[in-house]
């Protein structure tokens, strides 16, 4: 067994390690903290399987905005207390284990089963790069042979974004969402808020930057800007924009709206929505990825 | 290959893990987390089989990738979803339970799954 073997086998027996210790601890804040940490090395994981890409989405989104997220919510869920009465009965758990575990034994089956070479789309993406003038193949199949997928994927998050605003009270419609962080100003959140942004953004704005070339892209660096900006939100230091804000709600449109612009633009001068010259590719696959979610309260 | 199939295992028993803590956790934040640690199994095993598909020097079929990406990004918006929903349940009703009968301020409808 060489060392990268032994690494893989801890890895996965870690990662698994988390995944219980998740589903089975009794606090809930415990259980998020957990997931979090799981996030990230999940992340490790795809690294491993050579998907750089996919690995900095998932600590990104996973380790970094959606943490924040579930840690903000487990904080104010956090003294609803927990009725034990509400526990399924002792057959519930025990089926509801028979199903899980077989769920389980059928996907290792399956997995074992693969053919040591499966038919791949990668060559294809190797033949056409030269169609976008981005040597990155990931940042190639999600900006331009599968643009119709990240569109929609745009149009998703805005109806999220969208949904998540109007759960607010009507009294409070157009206005912020959420109520205005406090923190202690000489606690160590606001020494962090003002210490992380800057670099987080240089980081964010370099690995948008990259993802041409190199893993990285658009979600990954949109998501780390993202958690800077909710940093700063959750120290109190700036305030999330009220709802009614023109230009916020412009701006969010834009993601897709210029998506859609720069497909309709491929029907007008090229061959099909979404085609583009391969000339324009680069500006215009800058244009459409630009504007990225904002933050999500 | 022998990599991949430690960490096939991995996702594989994530996706068990992940759909036993959904139906067995009655705390819908607990849900919501189990939920996605289904999902990320369900994601890992696709990164799998792209593996078995690496070819012309790339370690790991694009395509997939690429779905996985915004696979990642579509359940993130998915679960801020959920948890904007959980936090006005918990408002609303003062506890963050999915019991029908479950003490809570009356004149409300029940809250759905």
């Amino acid at each position: 067994m060489s060392v990268a073997t032994i690494f893989e086998i801890a890895l996965a027996a870690v990662v698994l390690g988390l995944g219980i210790w998740t589903t089975a601890v009794r606090d809930t804040y415990s259980a998020t903290v957990g997931f979090v940490v799981y996030g990230l090395l999940v992340a490790l994981i795809w690294v491993r399987l050579d998907a750089v890409d996919v690995a900095l989405t998932e600590a990104a989104i996973s380790g970094g905005l959606g943490g924040v997220l579930l840690l903000g919510a487990a904080a104010r869920v956090r003294d609803a207390g927990f009725m034990a009465a509400e526990a399924p009965g002792k057959a519930a758990r025990v089926s509801a284990a028979a199903l899980s575990m077989l769920t389980a034994a059928a996907l290792t089956v399956a997995v074992f089963l693969l053919p040591d070479s499966a038919s791949t789309l990668a060559p294809a993406v190797v033949a056409h790069a030269w169609a976008t003038g981005l040597t990155n193949p990931v940042t190639n199949v999600l900006m331009a042979f599968r643009a119709m997928d990240t569109m929609l994927e745009k149009v998703v998050l805005l109806l999220a974004l969208v949904g998540v605003w109007s759960l607010a009270r009507d009294s409070a419609w157009g206005g912020r969402p959420g109520p205005r962080h406090q923190a202690d100003p000489n606690g160590v959140l606001v020494f962090l808020a003002r210490l992380l942004p800057p670099i987080g953004m240089v980081v964010g704005i370099y690995i948008f930057w990259t993802g041409a070339d190199h893993p990285g892209g658009a979600f990954q660096g949109g998501a780390i800007l993202a958690s800077m900006w909710l940093l700063a939100i959750m120290a109190g230091l700036t305030d999330t924009p009220p709802v009614n804000r023109r230009r916020l709600r412009l701006l969010l449109v834009a993601g897709p709206g210029l998506f859609l612009v720069v497909g309709l633009g491929g029907l007008w001068f090229g061959a099909a929505f979404l085609a583009y010259s391969p000339a324009l590719a680069k500006p215009a696959l800058l244009l459409a990825g630009t504007p990225e979610r904002s933050a999500q309260q | 290959m022998t990599a991949v199939r430690v960490f096939g295992v991995c996702a594989a028993l994530a996706v068990g893990l992940g759909l036993f803590g959904l139906i067995t956790n009655p705390q819908p934040l607990r849900k919501i987390i189990a939920f996605n640690i289904l999902g990320s199994g369900v994601f890992l095993l696709f990164g799998i089989v792209g593996r078995h598909g690496a070819a012309s020097g790339i370690g790991n079929d694009p395509v997939p990738q690429a779905l996985v990406i915004t696979g990642v990004v579509v359940a993130f918006a998915a679960t801020a979803l959920a948890i904007a929903l959980l936090l006005q349940l918990f408002q609303r009703a003062g506890s963050a339970t999915l019991r029908n009968g479950a003490p809570r301020s009356a004149g409300s409808d029940p809250p759905g799954g």
